[in-house]
């Protein structure tokens, strides 16, 4: 295994946007679960964003399966993301959406059709394969862009809340789908949530407050005993 | 320290920018080496320049002051046929400026609608030969488009805010003060500024309407010292003229020139509980449905007869026209797209300042610099049409450009991330996201273009000869010899040549529109 079994090392990562700053220093093992967790305005999306190579970083290191990916394009970081909305080209069908993830070039030949075909099957959307993102629901688009996660097979997969929008039991059924993809797929994930019955379902935590990223620790461990400003977060 | 990675390579917009620069840049060249330190500026150089910004400052105020009643009326009020109205208004911006000179000249001539009316009442006949002719046609084109602007204003006050005047039974002094002063304010000064920087660079409303020391625009006398005098360096001191006063208009204008949406026809009815009288209101839609009518019906009625009398030229001057503006409107979308992609991930917002160049750089101020390059060398008749197709396309793409911007910049926002997080890039980029999310404004900017095109007649007239005509020139050229109805036939294939190449390619646009 490369890397030491480390997915994710982020090291010395400082992060300065205007009066904003973010620093962080951690390590994610393979294969993890993790709830991203802290306030609004505290630098969850922006950690996120940084990991994806979306903005950029002041100083500091990204590693992602042993490879240094700090000044690496977005689509070569060996990241999957899914963002709060705008998951899915609204103008493409959802066979030609989750195709995207194979080939940028949208080219696909017999095999990659047939993957696709099979990634829709496995969450549910066999039937919808031609439909356009508009003419299905809020759950089905969910599902559309976990099919793509799914044949994008990237051994990280970060989640910026993109189930937000879902009812209660929507989104639980979208969670359980996330974890079950992500096993198929072999993919650590790391999942902002603001509820802290979602993150209960994770393996780890990481808890960020006003720029500062603590170091991912076991959920049972920490909710049992929060420390201070969780608590106040959690209002307990 | 990584940089923060961008969807779209920002190289291709830059070098389109660059070939826009280094076409402006030549002709300055070209104009430089043609100006004499002796050639100095006479009387008439400078009656050229008062006379421009005199009659672009009343056209702008006069279409200003008139769109301001009718927007408003056309806010609170339906009337029968309204939403056709609406259109309308968009329809003298890409009306040939010829064939709406022949409708006015149907209207307002000597044997107009107008002057046999006044005659037969006794009263003396008007002309509209002159200063004033020049500044009615102006407010005839722009009116309507400022009424749109003003009108796209009062659209964007939520219906909230009338409800709320509603309850709060507030009259109309105060629902003018609390909720329309405020619009206006940020309205009016850029339609004004749009116009007065159109009018600059007009040219075919002068020659046609204009003519004389007391009706003389700098880019006829331009014409002139061409045509009539082939003073070169004449051409190219009113050249520079005309890059300096609209240069310094348009830097002046920059920050408060609106952007140019899509109109989309959103004129959904608000309930509103203040308008006073409707008979102001029915005034004043009365007088621009008129004003906007008579002249394009006056077309179409004359336009059916001339049909027989249209000479063989006309055939070949449509088909000229025809590619013209196919290869006006590639250069265009090959110019413009790119420069709009760069511009929308651009943080400087100043680059869009480039875009004004086409504004600034008056198309006969770029032919007369092109002309003098070329003429060494060969000669520049056979250049044209390629210049005139080029140049069309400059003066495109200020309004395209401003066109393409905001909705780029939202798909950029929107599916940016996702399409670097996916490897979209160039081509497949274009092709899969850009191209499909922007069909209705690439379809509108293009439709745009190809109706300008059709409709110009600017550079065409400095180069041509006697046996290359766009359908314009063409058109000029029967009037000039008095051959109206043969003229009133071309008139017409040009209005149906203008809107129907504006239709197909918005029609393009709209049709499969992306949801």
């Amino acid at each position: 295994m490369r890397g030491g079994g480390g997915m994710l090392r982020v090291e010395g990562l400082k992060i300065a946007q205007g009066d904003f700053a973010l620093s962080a220093d951690f390590a994610v093992e393979r294969g993890r679960r993790l709830a991203v967790i802290g306030p609004s305005g505290a630098g969850k999306s922006t950690l996120l964003n940084a990991l994806g190579g979306y903005i950029d970083i002041a100083s500091g290191r990204i590693e992602v399966d042993g490879r240094d990916v700090t000044d690496a394009r977005p689509d070569k970081r060996g990241i999957a993301m899914l963002f709060q909305d705008g998951n899915l080209f609204p103008h493409l069908t959802l066979a030609q959406n989750v195709g995207l993830g194979i080939r940028p070039a949208l080219r696909l030949n017999e095999a990659e059709t047939a993957q696709v075909r099979d990634a829709l099957g496995r969450v549910g959307l066999a039937e919808f394969a031609d439909r356009k993102p508009g003419d299905v629901s809020g759950g089905q688009q969910s599902r559309a862009a976990l099919a793509r996660v799914l044949v994008q097979a990237k051994p990280l997969l970060l989640l910026d809340e993109p189930f937000a929008a879902l009812g209660p039991a929507l989104r639980v059924e979208m969670l359980d789908l996330t974890s079950q993809v992500a096993r198929d797929a072999g993919a650590t994930v790391l999942m902002i949530t603001h509820a802290p019955e979602d993150a209960e379902r994770a393996d780890d935590l990481i808890f960020v407050e006003a720029g500062a990223v603590a170091p991912p620790a076991p959920v049972g461990a920490v909710l049992a005993d929060p420390p201070p400003a969780l608590r106040a977060y959690l209002g307990r | 320290m990584a940089r923060r990675a961008q969807p779209v390579s920002p190289w291709v917009g830059i070098i389109a920018a660059g070939f826009v620069v280094a076409v402006v840049i030549a002709a300055f060249v070209g104009i430089s080496q043609r100006i004499e330190t002796t050639t100095g500026l006479r009387a008439a150089e400078w009656q050229a320049v008062r006379f421009t910004v005199w009659q672009a400052f009343f056209s702008a105020l006069i279409s200003v002051v008139l769109a301001v009643p009718v927007a408003r009326a056309l806010a609170r009020r339906r009337v029968p046929g309204h939403t056709l109205l609406v259109t309308l208004l968009g329809a003298p911006f890409i009306l040939p400026v010829i064939v709406a000179v022949l409708g006015l000249l149907a209207i307002f001539g000597r044997n107009g609608w107008l002057n046999t009316a006044l005659g037969v009442v006794g009263l003396p006949e008007v002309s509209i030969y002159g200063a004033h002719g020049v500044v009615l046609a102006h407010v005839f084109f722009n009116m309507p488009l400022a009424t749109r602007l003003i009108l796209q204003g009062w659209q964007s006050v939520p219906a909230e805010q009338f409800r709320m005047v509603g309850q709060l039974g507030l009259t109309p002094r105060m629902v003018f003060r609390v909720i329309e002063w405020p619009i206006l304010r940020q309205v009016v000064p850029g339609a004004f500024a749009l116009i007065f920087v159109i009018c600059l660079t007009s040219f075919a409303v002068a020659l046609t309407l204009g003519g004389g020391p007391r009706a003389t625009t700098i880019e006829l006398a331009i014409y002139q010292a061409f045509r009539f005098d082939f003073d070169l360096g004449r051409a190219a001191v009113l050249s520079l003229l005309q890059l300096a006063v609209a240069g310094a208009a348009a830097v002046l204008a920059l920050w408060i020139l609106p952007p140019i949406a899509v109109q989309t026809g959103r004129d959904r009815a608000v309930r509103r509980w203040d308008a006073p009288s409707p008979w102001g209101d029915a005034f004043w839609i009365t007088l621009v449905a008129g004003f906007l009518l008579l002249p394009l019906l006056s077309i179409a009625l004359s336009g059916l007869v001339g049909l027989f009398y249209m000479p063989f030229s006309v055939l070949t001057a449509t088909w000229t026209t025809i590619w013209v503006a196919c290869v006006s409107t590639v250069v265009l979308l090959v110019l413009a797209l790119p420069m709009a992609a760069w511009l929308a991930q651009a943080k400087w917002g100043g680059a869009e300042a480039l875009t004004l160049l086409g504004l600034v750089a008056s198309p006969l101020m770029i032919g007369t610099g092109w002309f003098i390059l070329i003429f060494p060398y060969a000669s520049p008749t056979a250049f044209a049409l390629p210049v005139t197709a080029l140049i069309n396309a400059m003066m495109a793409l200020p309004f395209a450009v401003r066109i393409l911007l905001p909705p780029m910049r939202q798909v950029f926002n929107d599916y940016g991330r996702l399409s670097m997080g996916l490897g979209l890039r160039s081509l497949a980029l274009w092709r899969f996201v850009l191209v499909p999310r922007l069909r209705p404004q690439i379809g509108f900017a293009a439709g745009l273009t190809a109706a300008l095109s059709v409709g110009d007649l600017g550079v065409v007239a400095l180069f041509a000869d006697p046996d290359v005509a766009t359908l314009p020139l063409q058109m000029y050229r029967l009037m000039g010899a008095y051959r109206t109805e043969a003229a009133a036939g071309a008139a017409l294939v040009l209005v149906a040549l203008a809107f129907g190449m504006f239709w197909i390619c918005d029609a393009w646009g709209r049709r499969y529109a992306a949801s």
